[in-house]
């Protein structure tokens, strides 16, 4: 039914015309570089001087001098000494400080006692990285605070603790989970920004119709725009993937190929999903503008690269669920980080399968004015 | 066995919604005609050929395109005849050439017949040697030839041209003229809309459409003649009517009548 020459000559006819349209050049080969960088390094600041309140509830000797020995690093700058958590936290919140160190009533009876001394560490946890790397800092600090005490003979074996509080975002995602994430993101705009340049462009111009005086199919239409987008988008992922290894070193601990499969069904779903926007509107801008708002801001921000879908309000954790990036997420991190495949990943690749056949479909039957059969 | 007639229409209506672009319309075009259709801006001279052309749904009638029904065949349809729309659309970032091939490939022609053809159109449109220009900065009488060899490129026995000279200077015209002319003479046959009085002339019948209705269907000299008659004056003495009064003549009874 498909027939394999007119399927080639809109398929060459797709790629001609990306490779001669530096915007499309540029949202193609650019953009998912650019966007790594931006992200990767915009979460990878190094915590220096963070403001700092501590909330010392022993008073002891040891205590001050634990507090001196973090302001002498450099990282950290305590400029706050309030009462009590509460003020403390009030701090936090309207974001006067960045971290809160609390040092229990007890403390110093009990590391000089050999007991585990625990502080807390409340960080803001919105902003993971920062909330990652002073925590990370704090205990190493604290760390060589308990063994200079040890050495120094003035306690017993056990380590000083720091016990994270952290708020909005439990599970502190650093940029590791950022690369994989990005791979969704970046398809997501690939879809959405590509297909309206090209698909309401045929309206624009007239040439719609030409298409449709041939005797060419809806599928072969549909697939022809579809396949050169989709050599696109596995280029974008071995350059993301490869670039994030290089400048971030996140690793890939799953099968390629299993990857690749996952980004095609998405990037299928996606592209359907913008091919029947555009076709729908038939605007280059306005494609562009609904093809942003349906595609790419959810893939931003409801699919828990930037939020953690957990710390959502309940109707937003809902809606998420309708996010094919959510679950494509889920697959790129489960891919990259945990070396998981299909055998964990499974019910992802049904809904990811599931949202590819509604976008062809989509994309199909909005040609059906234009395109009998 | 009889081949059939190339376009058989009855009582074709298209409706938008309330309004009706083409009402009841009936005709039937002959092998190698070339067939005029005439009338003013929104007279459904589109409407009627879209449906002609599979791109249109009639809402009534009946209507077969070289003996394929303009209901349930319209994809067998298009991959019988050429179509050149109003807009005669190539794709203008694409060279003449990557044009040529992309057409060709819809039209399923491949190998050695698409480098014949693709030789013959560059021939006809002048072009040759200029393959790997881009299409948009061509002089619109070169595009406008261009598209009619891409919509010709399948070597179809029909062919449904949508005002395909406007906006194109005189002398490129006469010239597209010319080819169709030719066309005709090797059996094509046309089916083609104009607003030009002087195109009118070269088609073999003319159509008058008007506000969706087919108001007059015949042969140039035959029109004419009869304004002479209607109009009362001696054939022998006075000048005989142009084509242009026949047109505005026609339209104005017709207007009365549909007011009255
Ligand atoms: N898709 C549509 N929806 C609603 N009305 C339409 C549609 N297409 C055409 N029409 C209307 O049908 C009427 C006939 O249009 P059509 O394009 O067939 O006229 P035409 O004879 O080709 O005119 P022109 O000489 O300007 O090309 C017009 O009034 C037009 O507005
Ligand atoms: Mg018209």
């Amino acid at each position: 039914m498909i027939s394999r020459t007119r399927l080639r000559a809109m398929a060459r006819k797709e790629w001609i015309q990306l490779k001669r349209d530096p915007r499309s050049m540029i949202l193609a080969f650019v953009l998912p570089l650019l966007l790594l960088v931006f992200f990767g390094y915009a979460i990878t600041w190094d915590v220096e001087d963070l403001p700092l309140a501590v909330v010392d509830e022993d008073g002891t000797q040891v205590t001050r001098e634990l507090t001196d020995v973090l302001q002498a690093t450099g990282d950290f700058r305590i400029i706050h000494r309030p009462e009590s958590r509460q003020v403390a936290d009030q701090l936090l919140i309207r974001n006067s400080v960045r971290g809160v160190l609390v040092i229990p009533p007890g403390f110093t009876v009990r590391l000089q006692g050999g007991r585990a001394a625990e502080i807390q560490m409340l960080v803001d946890g919105s902003d993971a990285n920062t909330a990652t790397i002073a925590l990370n800092t704090a205990d190493a600090i604290l760390g060589r605070f308990a063994r200079n005490a040890v050495l120094q003979g003035r306690s017993a074996n056990l380590p000083v603790r720091a016990e994270p509080r952290i708020w909005y975002n439990p599970t502190l995602e650093s940029r590791n989970m950022i690369v994989p994430g990005l791979v969704a993101v970046i398809m997501s705009i690939i879809a959405a920004m590509l297909t309206a340049l090209t698909i309401a462009r045929e309206w624009e111009r007239g040439t719609m119709e030409q298409l449709a005086s041939t005797p060419v199919a809806r599928v072969e239409v549909v697939l022809g725009k579809l396949l050169p987008y989709l050599l696109i988008g596995l280029f974008d992922v071995a350059v993301t993937v490869t670039a994030g290894m290089i400048l971030f070193g996140t690793p890939l601990n799953g099968s390629v190929l299993e990857l690749a499969v996952y980004t095609l069904l998405f990037l299928t779903g996606a592209l359907g999903l913008g091919i029947f926007i555009s076709a729908a509107v038939k605007s280059q801008v306005l494609a562009t503008q609904i093809a942003m708002v349906a595609t790419y801001l959810p893939a931003v921000l409801l699919s828990g690269f930037l939020f953690e879908i957990t710390s959502m309000p309940a109707v937003l954790q809902g809606v998420t669920y309708l996010i094919p990036a959510r679950y494509f997420i889920t697959v790129t991190r489960g891919i990259f980080l945990k070396g998981v495949g299909v055998e964990v990943l499974w019910a992802q690749g049904l809904f990811m399968a599931a949202f590819a056949a509604l976008g062809l479909g989509l994309a199909t039957r909005v040609f059906r004015k234009e395109l009998p059969s | 066995m009889a081949e059939p007639r190339p376009v058989v229409v009855e009582e074709l209506t298209r409706r938008f919604g309330d309004f009706t672009a083409v009402d009841r319309v009936s005709f039937q075009v002959g092998r190698g005609e070339i067939f005029g259709f005439l009338g003013p801006n929104g007279a459904g001279k589109t409407t009627t050929i879209k449906m002609l052309t599979g791109l249109l749904e009639p809402t009534e009638g009946r209507g077969w395109v070289a003996g394929l029904d303009v209901h349930g065949q319209r994809r067998e349809i298009r991959a019988r005849i050429g179509y050149m729309s109003q807009r005669f659309s190539l794709y203008p970032d694409l060279t003449i050439r990557e044009n040529i091939d992309l057409f060709g490939g819809l039209y399923g022609v491949a190998g050695t017949r698409l480098e014949a053809r693709r030789r013959w159109i560059l021939e006809m449109a002048e072009l040759q040697g200029q393959e790997g220009s881009v299409t948009g900065t061509l002089p619109l009488g070169f595009k406008q030839r261009l598209a009619l060899g891409t919509a010709i490129i399948h070597e179809p026995a029909i062919l449904f041209l949508d005002e395909p000279t406007s906006g194109v200077d005189p002398v490129a015209r006469r010239r597209f003229w010319d080819l169709i002319d030719g066309f005709s003479h090797r059996g094509v046959t046309v089916f083609v809309s104009t607003h030009y009085m002087e195109e009118a002339e070269y088609c073999h019948r003319l159509a008058l459409m008007n506000r969706g209705r087919l108001i007059a269907l015949d042969t140039p000299r035959r029109l004419r003649e009869e304004e002479a008659r209607i109009r009362g004056s001696d054939p022998s003495s006075a000048p005989p009517p142009s084509l242009e009064e026949v047109f505005i003549s026609r339209v104005e009874r017709e207007g009365g009548a549909v007011l009255g």
